[in-house]
């Protein structure tokens, strides 16, 4: 297990390293003088030579290279345009929202999805299972933002049960983070909840039709043995790849979903850089958000290690 | 009482095109401690009637049609899930043909081996550890105690086979099903394997009903053969008999595919055609289409299994005439 993990760290090194320099050459993909682009429309000539010293464009182009990556190691990602913070600063500041956002959409996806798709499997072609298809569908259908817009209507404007927007950290409220939270994430997870319920039952309904499973039936094992232990156990391995993908998806939704429910996270700060065209905050957030997907994926064939007995004895 | 009986059992698919009937009124019975073969080509219904007995068919789309299956005298057909999950392990136990496939890939070997005594016997993790390791030498694994950590995929295809037979017969049971038990093994492996079964069958006083397309298996093992062609039984007899004198045109062929050692056989001799698909069996009897002896009286009506000598029957008009 533990030589699994040191794998799949040194690879993502190459990753990490291709992704930094993507972010780097982002700057440099911008048609004209970035410095002018950024600058804007009414600029001086001064504030556009400011801007050119402040993000070293002045410089030749390796030796921006090496600061880059100088700067990097030194875990400098460069001071935001519009806040006037240091990259890192303003990013680990909104990260906890939008992770925390994040886990509690897909604690919801796992259990809608996972429930709904074993349920659908075990009742094959009955009305439960074409119900549950159809609301997958839907939900897989439906934008989270127009989701989200529903919900606002209802259950913020018509009822009143629930603020229409905001944050609140789960660490200062509980109740407060789960009132402004639960639409949010809700959004986010029916449409993962959705894609994992269609994939967790073609996957359950595969599984339920090995060998095996009719070896357990007739050593006399328990119904609920059979599906829970021998089934689920299989099923879990493709359905935990998928997982690994919910995750990234979940990140990317949130700069939509914290944009319409007005939650200071990472996806609203990218969402207001990337307007004001603040490069160096753009560049540090997208740097460190696929370092985190980078992260995920690693937890995701550790967790698939861990599962599959074939991949864990595989070349060790 | 005889151990297992069943009577006109008759099962049925639903399939695309309708209802098909896989398996026929379908009568025998099995004694303690006797080996029964089961021989006939895939599709003649052996495995549709081995799982009926277990009660594991698929249902839908499987259908339980008639008949009744009394195994120590409960109809198994009648038998709540609860009651006949109970049942499966302890009473019946079955080996599949797949040993590469019928093991869990994420469980060990020694893990499926003790959820078998698990759900049946009130026993400490240390007893039942002892117990499997006790099964996994008597089926001839070398040092078993460590193989109880080995995943399936670590094993050969004999050694899983070794492993699907401790499982089934981990709990005692009273008669074991074992469906094509060597197919998919090599010829080597294959007598090993009959070896044990018969070894087993001896220690433990269990009846087996073996199921197989192999003639040679069935030699080997049987006390008494049932034959099966398309869905229905042509021919049982005790097994010299069906080997010293086939009566039905069907054992005949099947025996003259076998090549033989003192005859000088250019060719091996085969039925002509294939099994009829369950929806495209021919009027009366089934095999008349592939029957060299076939009359037009053989379209007519599906012939009764008819007694010629005690223990030997077969369904056949032409009997009389052929023999």
């Amino acid at each position: 297990m533990g030589a699994i993990l040191v794998r799949r760290l040194a690879g993502a090194v190459p990753i990490l390293l291709i992704v930094s320099l993507i972010t780097f050459g982002m700057i440099h993909l911008i048609p004209g003088d970035p410095a002018v682009a950024i600058a804007g429309m009414s600029a001086t000539a001064e504030q556009v030579a400011n801007i050119r010293r402040d993000l070293g464009l002045d410089q030749p182009l390796l030796s921006q290279l090496f600061d880059w990556y100088a700067n990097l190691l030194r875990g400098d990602l460069g001071r935001s345009l519009l806040l006037g913070q240091p990259v890192v600063q303003a990013t680990m500041l909104r990260l906890p929202v939008t992770l925390a956002l994040s886990a509690y959409a897909l604690v919801l996806t796992l259990l809608i999805g996972l429930v709904s798709g074993v349920i659908a499997a075990l009742r094959q072609n009955t009305w439960i299972d074409q119900v549950a298809m159809v609301l997958a569908m839907l939900g897989i259908s439906l934008p989270s933002f127009y989701i989200g817009l529903l919900m606002i209507i209802l259950f913020a404007v018509d009822l009143r049960w629930l603020p229409t927007g905001g944050y609140v950290a789960f660490t200062a409220d509980p109740i407060g983070w789960l009132a402004t939270s639960t639409m949010p994430a809700v959004s986010l997870a029916l449409l993962l909840a959705g894609l994992l319920a269609r994939i967790t039952r073609s996957t359950m309904l595969e599984v339920l039709r090995q060998d095996y499973i009719r070896t357990a039936r007739a050593k006399g094992l328990p119904n609920r043995t059979v599906v829970v232990k021998h089934a689920l156990a299989n099923a879990l391995i493709p359905i935990v790849t998928v997982v690994g993908i919910i995750v990234s998806l979940l990140i990317s939704g949130s700069v939509v979903v914290e944009t319409l429910f007005s939650i200071p996270g990472i996806g609203q700060l990218l969402t207001q850089a990337v307007l004001n065209r603040d490069y160096p905050m753009v560049q540090g957030g997208l740097l460190i958000t696929t370092a985190l997907l980078v992260l995920v994926n690693i937890g995701v064939d550790v967790c698939y290690a861990m599962l599959d007995p074939r991949v864990r004895y595989d070349r060790t | 009482m005889s151990l297992l009986t069943v009577s006109d059992l008759t099962t049925s698919f639903q399939t695309g095109g309708g209802e098909v009937t896989a398996v026929e009124n379908v009568s025998f019975s099995l004694e303690k401690g006797e080996i029964l073969g089961i021989v006939g080509e895939s599709g003649s219904g052996k495995s549709v009637t081995a799982l009926a007995i277990m009660g594991l068919l698929p249902r839908p789309p499987a259908r339980i049609r008639g008949g009744s299956i009394q195994f120590e005298g409960q109809d198994l057909l009648k038998l709540s899930d609860r009651s006949m999950q109970r049942l499966r392990g302890p009473g019946i136990a079955m080996v599949f043909q797949e040993p590469m496939t019928s093991l869990n890939p994420v469980f060990t070997v020694g893990e499926q081996i003790m959820e078998t005594i698990r759900a049946h016997e009130n026993l400490s993790q240390k007893d039942s550890f002892g117990r499997a390791v006790e099964m996994l030498e008597k089926v001839g694994i070398p040092s078993a105690s460590s193989r109880m950590t080995d995943y399936p995929h670590q094993l050969s295809g004999g050694q899983r086979q070794r492993v699907m037979l401790a499982m089934a017969l981990v709990c005692r049971p009273r008669l074991l099903i074992a469906d094509e038990p060597t197919t998919a093994l090599d010829v080597t492996i294959q007598a090993q394997i009959l070896e044990l079964l018969m070894d087993l069958r001896d220690e433990f006083g269990m009846a087996i009903m073996m199921i197989t397309h192999n003639m040679g298996v069935i030699a080997e093992t049987a006390d008494r053969v049932l034959v099966m062609y398309a869905g229905r039984v042509v021919e049982q007899a005790p097994i010299s008999r069906l080997f010293d004198h086939p009566l039905h045109p069907y054992t005949r062929g099947l025996l003259s595919c076998v090549p033989t050692l003192d005859q000088d056989q250019e060719r091996l001799i085969a039925i002509p055609g294939s099994l009829p698909e369950p929806s495209r069996r021919p009027p009366g009897c089934r095999f008349s289409s592939r029957c060299l002896s076939a009359v037009p009286a053989c379209s007519e009506a599906i012939p009764a299994l008819e007694t010629f000598e005690p223990g030997h029957a077969a369904a056949c008009i032409r009997i009389r005439d052929i023999a």
